[in-house]
């Protein structure tokens, strides 16, 4: 059986401020309870918009990209020149830096070892979303 | 003015957004089990698959034109649901969800003018999925605008809207009776008769006639169709049954495997009626077996238990679920299909203290803390023995897409390697 889930983590990654211990003197931190770090609502700006990918390759290295990083990608933002973008191409999904020149919209890696792709009309070119962090493991 | 926006095949087009290989192409979803057809891509609405239909019939047609098909994935759908949901709240100052893919939108004192363009681009680019939008002054009105912009989606670009009588009644001349919403299939068949085939046609009959056959369900109809807004705008409101039901991919003689289904059954409905906060009264509990088998033997039984106390409990309620199973179980029938309906609720916090018997207060934390590690573990990594002891029964799911916005494991994978 399947339960319809929200996406939204309802763990929240949080850095609690540590209350006083309320003797006498009222704690001055009592008005700023409540505020806490949220990773979730900082890295998140469109929730109804953002999707997670991972990488596997070695070709955004340059863009300190590197096999097994985790993307948070947002669907709402314009592609833009010089955003790194999930662009759908040939079949896959594939991550590269947008390069609007007078020329066309070149997809370039960040890795000598590869080459930039010049995309026409006829390389159905699909900007899927644009990434806005990366999250690795260190 | 009412808003309505609905998702185009919204189930297909989930599919869609994480493969988008598949954009033009024919796609069905498949039900529970991978029984039948419930949800097409345009094109495979093209090849004449019918909504419904059994995919063994029509596994040469899925093949001849490479159809892809889907095992439905209730997750991806019910994240991206959430999503276009929460992004319609935005545009509006109420909305009533009406279903999964669908939302009334109030639009009372406000200018509409290219807000439905704004809604369906929004949604289509934060989401992927698109979505069609109606606006009329009334909700029957701004349903039957929404047929018409995903009727003719180049002509209105995917939205309609119905603002001058002339529209109005353009629009009704179109509407065929049994598509008008709220009137039942029996009713259509009955207004056919008497050669009442269009939504245009319904208007022009007396109110004494329609209260008589119809009763003032289908005078309200006849108001709506006319343009003054009698319906409520309800915003949502906790469902006033739960049910599980499944038909089995084998039959079933045992009583110990349809034990296993049923405490599995109710075990579920349990859990959807804590998540709404409320309590039940009764279940209903059945057992069929094949209907399309007529040489086998035919037994359909279904039992009423009525709980002494109200309950959300998954030990109380699978308890007596059972109970009514064994009532009515008879060994000797091969069985395909049973459920749990849990019936008679009342809000959570009402509880009615019963001085015998009543309900057992320690599984009120209990089921909280069961329910709270089975949403961090994972679906019923915490369930009663009773439940799937030999793992007998498992969903067949052959063409499950992966949960790609709900598990951290099934997250789309981007290639940096060109």
């Amino acid at each position: 059986m399947i339960e319809i889930s929200i996406a939204k983590s309802n763990v929240n990654m949080t850095l609690p401020l540590q209350e006083g211990i309320s003797a006498g003197f009222p704690s001055p931190a009592t008005d700023f309870m409540g505020l806490e770090i949220d990773l979730n609502r900082d890295l998140v700006l469109h929730p109804e918009a953002t999707y997670y990918g991972r990488v596997s390759g070695e070709s955004m290295k340059g863009a300190g990209i590197d096999d097994g990083d985790l993307l948070v990608i947002d669907k709402s933002l314009e592609a833009v020149h010089g955003k790194i973008a999930v662009c759908f191409l040939d079949g896959e999904f594939t991550l590269k830096r947008i390069n609007i020149k007078q020329d066309g919209v070149w997809l370039v890696p960040e890795n000598d070892k590869y080459e930039a792709i010049h995309c026409g009309e006829e390389n159905n070119l699909i900007i899927w979303g644009i990434v806005t962090h990366i999250i690795k493991k260190v | 003015m009412f808003g309505l926006v609905d998702c185009n095949n919204f189930f297909a087009s989930c599919e869609r957004v994480f493969r988008p290989d598949l954009a033009h192409k024919p796609i069905v979803v498949l039900s529970n089990n991978d029984g039948c057809v419930i949800a097409r891509s345009n094109e495979a609405k093209a090849l004449n698959i019918p909504m419904g239909a059994p995919a063994y019939q029509y596994k040469e047609v899925f093949d001849k034109y490479n159809v892809t098909l889907f095992s439905c994935n209730f997750a991806l759908y019910g994240d991206l649901s959430n999503r276009i949901m929460n992004i319609l709240r935005t545009h509006c100052f109420r909305m009533e969800q009406y279903s999964i893919d669908e939302a009334f939108l109030d639009f009372s004192g406000c200018k509409i003018e290219g807000v439905g363009l704004k809604i369906k681009t929004q949604v289509l680019k934060w989401t992927g999925v698109p979505v069609s939008v109606g606006f009329a002054p009334t909700k029957t009105l701004a349903k039957l605008a929404n047929r018409i912009a995903k009727k003719f989606p180049k002509e209105t670009e995917g939205v309609y809207v119905i603002d001058s009588q002339e529209k109005l009644i353009k629009a009704l001349k179109w509407l065929k009776i049994e598509d008008v919403w709220g009137i039942g299939r029996k009713s259509s068949n009955k207004l056919r008769a008497l050669n009442i085939t269009k939504a245009y046609d319904f208007t022009l009959l007396e109110d004494n006639w329609i209260k008589a056959n119809m009763s003032v369900v289908g005078l309200r109809i006849k108001q709506e169709l006319l343009g003054k807004s009698v319906l409520d705008f309800q915003e949502l409101e906790p469902r006033k049954n739960i049910s599980v039901t499944r038909t089995f991919d084998k039959n079933y003689t045992k009583f110990e495997e349809l034990r296993e289904r049923i405490a599995n059954f109710a075990a579920n409905c349990s859990e959807k009626l804590r998540n709404q906060h409320s309590c039940c009264h009764s279940v209903l509990v059945f057992i069929n077996t094949n209907y399309h088998r007529k040489e086998l033997d035919q037994y359909n039984q279904s039992i009423i238990v009525n709980i002494p106390f109200e309950t959300n409990s998954t030990i109380e309620i699978v308890h007596h679920a059972l109970v009514g199973l064994k009532r009515i179980f008879k060994s000797g029938f091969e069985y395909k299909r049973a459920g749990v309906i849990l019936m008679n609720f009342s809000p959570d916090t009402s509880q009615q203290l019963s001085l015998f018997g009543g309900r057992n207060i320690k599984h009120i934390s209990l089921m909280k803390t069961v329910d709270k590690i089975n949403a961090s573990l994972g679906n019923q990594k915490l369930r009663l023995g009773v439940q799937d002891t030999n793992r007998i029964w498992k969903m067949k799911q052959e063409k499950l897409s992966p949960n790609y916005t709900t598990n951290i494991a099934d997250i789309i994978t981007i290639k940096a390697k060109s």
